[in-house]
């Protein structure tokens, strides 16, 4: 495949509007902190998701307006959202618990680096000999117990290395269950069988995001453009 | 039915916290007991125990202390926490040099197990199982069971000498109501302590003036209560703290 179109980086708004695109209607969607917060301002009416998030609160969308933020209503990123008509508040506890018994269709979640068998590692920077230090948030209970996990990250490294593993090389978040990653540059999902690239955004070829990707990927039936 | 002690001042309220003590600290950015915090501060306790969402980076802002100031002075002998060191790359967290150098402990916990053993610590549930970090680092040396075909670790209550608690509005009982999303933890935390504390955003309503069926937290759980005044460094309003605690980023 060859393109003469120019090659396009995905923005974090536009990887936020193209997770949205994936939820199906009707699901109850949770958002994780960085990218994954951004989808909430991208989803259509007639989708009727409900966005909870892991700090009890059930139905709310888009970021709030400058100057408008109700100080007591955040999302899991502590950014003022708006809630929505019908939203209901829980604690803590009772959050987790819709966590833990499996009414989260969809976690989107932010990753350091995502592995051909669905694991991903979201919590430590490096195997430090200290498990008792770490950022892992609701992560863990998340990634165990939603129906699916959805990442959202940069393909690459600041350094340009992939992020796209065969097997992770930071302690993992959890062993398996990301079932589709949004990238700057492409749409991967995972089968049992390793990464699929479904969608790569304008410009780029299926050999130039091979190339950024550090496992077989390969080409979708379905493969085209990122729609953005 | 018993009226709780009602502080003359935050200062009052903590003074009596000595050096060791554990406690919770609820909030999730909104919910946090930011005037408690500051006049524990001032009071000066050392060597504690604290129970918390996230270590946070320390306030610069002088009418706040977050947890990690109390860290960063060398005040916590022991954290309990789902987020104990930065997820920066660029930026080291407060605790993590004291943890490796062996200053003060921490115990790193997924946010729904720390929920639930605070839950169950306010229950009286000593442990129970949960299917978070099964398959992680966080798994080895815990005991695992398999139940309906998978696997569960078990973890333990979590109880505390003190809780202090962020409401929205009390009566003379102890009834409390939280507003919003600063509810998180402070309905669990005010039931897994020895003595809860709440500071109260609105004017302490008498007796009565609650319907029974529209209570948070029943006064039974709560020991005293403090007024947050309307102005004066103690009045640490919501409004103030909108963007005092951004959240870590992972990516």
């Amino acid at each position: 495949m060859t393109s003469t179109t120019e090659r396009v980086r995905l923005t974090r708004e536009q990887m936020g509007a193209v997770i949205a695109q994936r939820f199906e209607h009707r699901w109850i969607v949770n958002l994780g902190i960085g990218i994954p917060t951004l989808a909430s301002s991208f989803v259509l009416p007639d989708q009727e998701i409900t966005f909870t998030s892991e700090n009890g609160v059930i139905g709310y969308g888009g970021l709030a307006p400058d100057g408008l933020e109700d100080p007591d209503v955040v999302n899991a990123g502590v950014q003022h959202v708006v809630l929505e008509q019908g939203a209901a508040i829980i604690h803590h506890a009772d959050s987790f618990g819709l966590i833990r018994r499996g009414l989260v269709d969809v976690t989107c979640l932010g990753a350091y680096e995502v592995a051909a068998d669905g694991s991903f590692a979201n919590w430590k920077l490096a195997d430090d000999g200290h498990p008792e230090l770490g950022g892992i948030g609701g992560a863990m209970d998340l990634a165990a117990c939603a129906k699916q996990i959805f990442v959202a990250m940069e393909h690459v490294t600041r350094d340009g290395s992939p992020r796209l593993l065969e097997q992770c090389t930071l302690p993992v978040t959890a062993p398996r269950g990301v079932k589709l990653v949004v990238t700057d540059i492409a749409v991967v999902s995972i089968d049992d069988q390793g990464f699929v690239l479904e969608e790569h955004a304008p410009g780029w070829t299926l050999e130039e995001i091979q190339e950024l990707t550090a496992a077989p990927l390969r080409a979708s039936d379905s493969l085209r453009p990122i729609g953005i | 039915m018993r009226k709780v002690t009602i502080h003359p001042t935050m200062s009052a309220a903590v003074a009596d916290i000595p050096d060791g003590a554990s406690i919770m600290i609820p909030g999730f950015g909104p919910g946090t007991p930011w005037n408690l915090l500051r006049a524990l501060w001032d009071q000066g306790a050392r060597e504690l125990t604290l129970i918390t969402n996230t270590i946070g980076f320390p306030a610069t802002d002088d009418r706040l202390r977050t947890v990690g100031n109390f860290v960063e002075d060398g005040r916590v002998k022991k954290l309990y926490s789902s987020f104990t060191a930065s997820t920066r790359p660029s930026r080291e967290g407060v605790g993590e040099r004291l943890v490796r150098e062996g200053k003060m402990e921490s115990e790193l916990v997924p946010q729904g197990t720390l929920a639930e053993r605070i839950r169950a610590g306010g229950a009286g549930i000593p442990a129970f199982y949960t299917p978070a970090a099964t398959g992680t680092l966080l798994a080895e040396g815990k005991e695992a069971r398999e139940f309906g075909g998978r696997e569960y670790l078990l973890e333990h209550a979590i109880f505390a000498d003190y809780a202090f608690i962020r409401a929205h509005r009390a009566d003379e009982v102890g009834n409390l109501l939280y507003r919003r999303a600063a509810r998180n933890y402070n309905p669990i935390m005010a039931t897994a302590a020895t003595h809860t504390i709440a500071e109260v955003e609105e004017h302490v309503l008498p007796i009565g003036a609650f319907d029974p069926d529209h209570i948070h937290t029943p006064g039974i759980h709560v020991e005293s209560l403090v007024q947050i005044p309307t102005d004066g460094f103690f009045a640490v309003s919501r409004e103030l703290t909108i963007g005092a605690t951004p959240a870590p980023a992972t990516t």
